[in-house]
C-alpha cells in the first residue's frame, strides 16, 4: 500500500512540477486516487512541495470535498439546503439510508460507497438533488433513489458513473457529448444581454481594434457593476489593476456558493463562450497574459466541456500568441477547480485558495489590484460580468447603459427556487419590482422572499414594491420563494446552520458567534425564549456583523436581523408561547421517586419511560441498573 | 407617603449575593431609612403578603419549591431583578445539567465513594421538592425585568442598581462596577 502511495504522491506532484501553489490540484487528484489523504501521504506531499505537514494537513482539512479518513471510491453527496428541505430532502436522504444500509457520514462495509451531505450544490430549481462523484442527480424522487443505488451496487468499480447513472439528458448544451448530463437550464426568460445571439469572437475582435485605455473606458461609460453582489464598477476595477511592468491575472469566479444560487451553472453551461471572450478582452485591458476560472467542485460535471470551449477558441485564434493580429498580444485561459468551500467566493479567499492554501480571507487593503494572485495584480470578476462586458464591446456601452435603471444599469440574471410554479434563471432589467418577479415565477401566493441567499434580505409582503438594483435589494442573483406554511424562524435557523459550516475559523466573532446566534434563536424557537433573548440576539448580531474579518461574518447574522425587522410577529408569537409548565419539568424527579431507582412498580417505571421518551437502550440501562428494595409504606 | 416596598430571596444559590448586598456597609442605614423590607431572609419574614415594588432573586432554580417563590415573587413584585450569575445563567448549580437527574441523584445518595446509606435509598419523603430536570436561569421561568451580573454583584452595583429604581430609571452599570479581575 505505501508503495502505491508514494509513487502516487510523486507521480501526481510531478505532474504540477512540484509547485506548492499547486497544493489544492495536488490534493484533489490524490484523494481522487487514493479515497483519502491520510498522515503519510501528507508528509510525502509535504516532503515533495517543500512545504511543512501542518501546510498540507490545513488545506486538506478546510476543504469538505478533500478527506483524511478512507472513504468509498463512490461518494454520494446530498444537499442539504434550505430548498432542498423544502422539497423532501430529509425523504431522500432516509432512502439513501435505508437503501444502502448505512447512515449519512458512514461507508458501506465493503468500503465502496459513502453517503454525506453538502451545502447548495446549485440546483435550487430542480431540488431535491445529488452528487455521485461528479454526476448531478436532480429532482430525485424516492424510486429514482433505489434506482441509483440498485445500479451502483450491481456495477463493478470503474463504470463510468455518467453512462451507468445518467438515462436521459437536460436541454441544450446539457445533452453535449462532454456534458451529458441531466440537469435542465431551466432558462424562463431570456434577456438581450446574456441570452441575445451572440458570435464567437466578435466581441474580442471589437475590443482589439481599440487601445486598452478604450476599452476601459467603454466599460465604465456602460456603468457596468460587478454581477455577483457587491456592485463595484467593473471599469474602475480593471482600471486600478491596470498599469506597471509587473505580471498580472485576469480571475473568474466561478465559486457560485451562495445557496439558492444557479445562474453560472447555466452560463456556464450556455454561455461558456462568453465568458472566455469577456476575459480576455479583461486580459486584453489590463495587460494581463494569464486568466483563470475557478470552477467550484459541485460544478466538475462542466470541467471536460469547458476545456474543450477553450481548446476550440485556441484553434479559432482567440487565444494563444498574437491574439487580433497583435504580436504583443498573448493570453490564455486555465480552469482551476475548487474542493468544496462557500468562503472561496470571497474574492481573497479564492485567490489563497488558487494558490493552494487554506481559503481564508485576507485583510483588505491592499486589495486585489494591486496585491493579488502570487501577489500580482489580478482583476477578479464573476461569470455574469465578464459576460456582460463581452456583450458591451460587441454592442456598444449606450446600448447597455439604456436597459435597467440609473445607478444600475444592464439586465441581471436572477435564481429563482422555492414557493413558486416556475423555479429557474431570468435575465430581468435591473429595477423590476419583487411583486413583478413573483408574477413572472408565478410565486403570487409568497409569505416571504429571500433576496440574495441566506446572506442577503427576507422581505416581507409589505415591502414587495422594493425593487432589486444596488440601491435597493442587492443580491448575486439569488432569490428564494416562501409561502406561508413555511416556518421563517426554522429557514433562519438553517441559513445560520449554513453559514457554522461553512465559517473559516479564523476570527472569533464568526466562528463562535454564529453558534451562539443560532442556539439562542433555536430557543425562542422551542418556546423557551424571553424578550431579554431577543435584544441579545440584536447585540450579538452587531457585534458579528462589526467585528468580523470578512464578508461572511458581516452578513451571516442577517438572516435574524431580517427577520427580526420584516417578521416581528414571528418572533412575539413563540415568545407568547413560553408558559412556563412546573409539571413537565418535574416529571423525571416523580418518576425517579416512584419507582425506578428505588425499586417500586415496574408498571409505573415502564409507562415512566415511554411518557418521557427515554429511547429503548437508555431504559435498558436503567432498569438494569435498578435497586430492589423494599416497597415504602 | 409609604416608603417603597423591597423583597429579596436566595433560590439555588448561596446566599454570597445577599453577604454581598451587606456589604453596603453603613449605606444599610440609609436604605432602611429609603425602603421597607418585606419578605427577606435578612428579616426572615417568609411570604409576601402585599405587592412590593422591588424584588430581587438571587440563585436559578432547582427545584420545584424554587419555581414556586419565584412565581410568588413574579405576582407581587412590580420590578423584579434577577441577582448574581445563579439567576440570571444558571451559575455553579447548573454544571448538573451536564450529567442525567437520575445519575445525580444515584451518585449523591448511592453509588458515591463516600456515601454512608444504609437505606440504600434516594430519599422519597413527600416534604422534599423535586428536582426539576435542568437547573434554569429565572427568566426561564418568569419575565425579569433585569438582571444584575457578578458572582457576587459587588456591594457598589447593588447599591447603584437599588438607588437607581428607587429613583425610577433603569440601572446603568458603570465598566468598573462589571470589572471582575
Amino acid at each position: 500500500m505505501s508503495a502505491v502511495r508514494d509513487e502516487a504522491v510523486h507521480e501526481i506532484c510531478a505532474r504540477f512540477g512540484n509547485d506548492a501553489t499547486r497544493l489544492l490540484d495536488v490534493v484533489r487528484a490524490i484523494n481522487q486516487r487514493l479515497d483519502c489523504i491520510d498522515g503519510e501521504a501528507m508528509e510525502a506531499i509535504a516532503e515533495a512541495l517543500h512545504l511543512t505537514r501542518a501546510d498540507v494537513e490545513g488545506v486538506v482539512s478546510f476543504y469538505s470535498f478533500l478527506s483524511t479518513r478512507p472513504h468509498g471510491n463512490i461518494v454520494i453527496r446530498l444537499c442539504d439546503d434550505v430548498i432542498d428541505k423544502m422539497k423532501g430532502a430529509d425523504e431522500i436522504a432516509s432512502e439513501f439510508e435505508h437503501a444502502l444500509g448505512i447512515r449519512v457520514g458512514e461507508t458501506t462495509p465493503d468500503g465502496r460507497i459513502s453517503l454525506t451531505t453538502t451545502s447548495c450544490i446549485g440546483m435550487s430549481d430542480q431540488a431535491p438533488a445529488a452528487l455521485v462523484n461528479d454526476v448531478v442527480l436532480p429532482r430525485l424522487s424516492l424510486s429514482e433513489v433505489r434506482r441509483v443505488v440498485r445500479l451502483l451496487q450491481a456495477h463493478p468499480d470503474g463504470t463510468d458513473l455518467r453512462s451507468l447513472l445518467v438515462d436521459s439528458y437536460g436541454g441544450g448544451n446539457n445533452a453535449h457529448d462532454l456534458v451529458r448530463s441531466a440537469v435542465d437550464n431551466s432558462i424562463r426568460q431570456a434577456g438581450p444581454v446574456l441570452f441575445g445571439h451572440m458570435e464567437r469572437g466578435a466581441a474580442l475582435r471589437k475590443a482589439l481594434a481599440l487601445s486598452p485605455v478604450e476599452v476601459i473606458r467603454v466599460v465604465k461609460a456602460s456603468r457596468l457593476r460587478g454581477r455577483g453582489g457587491g456592485g463595484f464598477p467593473t471599469g474602475v476595477k480593471w482600471e486600478h489593476t491596470r498599469g506597471g511592468q509587473d505580471e498580472r491575472y485576469v480571475v473568474c469566479n466561478a465559486d457560485e456558493g451562495e445557496p439558492g444560487t444557479f445562474k453560472d451553472r447555466v452560463l456556464l453551461t450556455e454561455r461558456a463562450d462568453l465568458v472566455f471572450e469577456g476575459m480576455t478582452i479583461a486580459g486584453y485591458a489590463i495587460g494581463a497574459g494569464h486568466g483563470v476560472l475557478y470552477l467550484r467542485a459541485e460544478y466538475a460535471y462542466l470541467r471536460e466541456y469547458l476545456e474543450h470551449v477553450l481548446r476550440e477558441r485556441r484553434q479559432a485564434g482567440l487565444l494563444g500568441t498574437g491574439l487580433g493580429g497583435r504580436k504583443a498580444f498573448e493570453f490564455d485561459i486555465r480552469i482551476q477547480m475548487g474542493a468544496g468551500a462557500y468562503i472561496c467566493g470571497e474574492e481573497t479567499a479564492l485567490i489563497e485558495s488558487m494558490e493552494g492554501k487554506r481559503g481564508q480571507p485576507r485583510l483588505k487593503p491592499p486589495f486585489p489590484a494591486s496585491h493579488g494572485y502570487l501577489d500580482k495584480p489580478t482583476c477578479v470578476n464573476n461569470v455574469e460580468t465578464y459576460c456582460c462586458a463581452a456583450r458591451i464591446l460587441e454592442q456598444g456601452a449606450p446600448w447597455f447603459s439604456a436597459l435597467g435603471s440609473k445607478a444600475s444599469t444592464g439586465t441581471k440574471l436572477l435564481s429563482v427556487s422555492g414557493d413558486c410554479k416556475r423555479p429557474g434563471v431570468y435575465e430581468v432589467p435591473f429595477g423590476i419590482s419583487v411583486r413583478e418577479l413573483l408574477g413572472l415565477c408565478d410565486g403570487t401566493g409568497a409569505a416571504a422572499v429571500q433576496i440574495g441567499g441566506p446572506s442577503g434580505r427576507m422581505v416581507p409582503p409589505s415591502e414587495f414594491g422594493r425593487t432589486i438594483c444596488f440601491d435597493d435589494l442587492a443580491t448575486g442573483g439569488a432569490v428564494m420563494v416562501f409561502d406561508q406554511h413555511r416556518d421563517l424562524l426554522e429557514i433562519a435557523s438553517e441559513f445560520l446552520r449554513f453559514f457554522i459550516h461553512e465559517s473559516c475559523g479564523y476570527c472569533t466573532p464568526c466562528r463562535v458567534g454564529n453558534s451562539l446566534l443560532k442556539e439562542r434563536l433555536d430557543r425562542i424557537r422551542a418556546g423557551h425564549g424571553s424578550t431579554d433573548d431577543v435584544g441579545y440576539l440584536r447585540d450579538l448580531s452587531a457585534t458579528i456583523a462589526a467585528t468580523s474579518r470578512c464578508g461572511l461574518g458581516w452578513t451571516s447574522p442577517n438572516p435574524v436581523l431580517s427577520t427580526l425587522d420584516g417578521f416581528p410577529g414571528q418572533y412575539e408569537r413563540r415568545l407568547r408561547d413560553a408558559s412556563y409548565s412546573l409539571e413537565e419539568d418535574t416529571r423525571e424527579a416523580r418518576l425517579i421517586r416512584n419507582g425506578r431507582a428505588n425499586g417500586r412498580g415496574s408498571s409505573e417505571g415502564g409507562s415512566a419511560a415511554e411518557t418521557t421518551g427515554v429511547d429503548g437502550s437508555d431504559r435498558e440501562r436503567r432498569e438494569a441498573t435498578d435497586v430492589s428494595g423494599e416497597a415504602k409504606r | 407617603m409609604a416608603k417603597p416596598k423591597v423583597a429579596t430571596t436566595s433560590l439555588c444559590g448561596c446566599f454570597g449575593c445577599h453577604m454581598s448586598l451587606l456589604d453596603i456597609d453603613e449605606r444599610i442605614l440609609e436604605l432602611v431609612d429609603l425602603v421597607e423590607f418585606d419578605r427577606s431572609p435578612i428579616n426572615d419574614i417568609k411570604s409576601i403578603e402585599h405587592p412590593v415594588d422591588i424584588g430581587l432573586v438571587e440563585g436559578g432554580c432547582a427545584n420545584e419549591d424554587n419555581v414556586r417563590v419565584l412565581q410568588e415573587f413574579r405576582r407581587q413584585c412590580k420590578v423584579l431583578v434577577s441577582v448574581g450569575d445563579c439567576a440570571t445563567n444558571g451559575g455553579l448549580p447548573s454544571l448538573r445539567n451536564l450529567v442525567p437527574l437520575e445519575e445525580c441523584l444515584r451518585e449523591a445518595y448511592l453509588d458515591g465513594p463516600t456515601v454512608h446509606n444504609d437505606s440504600g435509598r434516594i430519599p422519597d419523603d413527600e416534604e422534599i421538592p423535586l428536582l426539576l430536570s435542568r437547573v434554569k436561569p429565572c427568566h426561564e421561568i418568569v419575565e425579569v425585568d433585569y438582571h444584575l451580573p457578578g458572582c457576587p454583584p459587588s456591594a457598589d452595583a447593588f447599591w447603584a442598581a437599588i438607588t437607581a429604581l428607587l429613583e425610577g430609571h433603569a440601572p446603568e452599570l458603570p465598566y468598573l462596577l462589571c470589572k471582575y479581575d
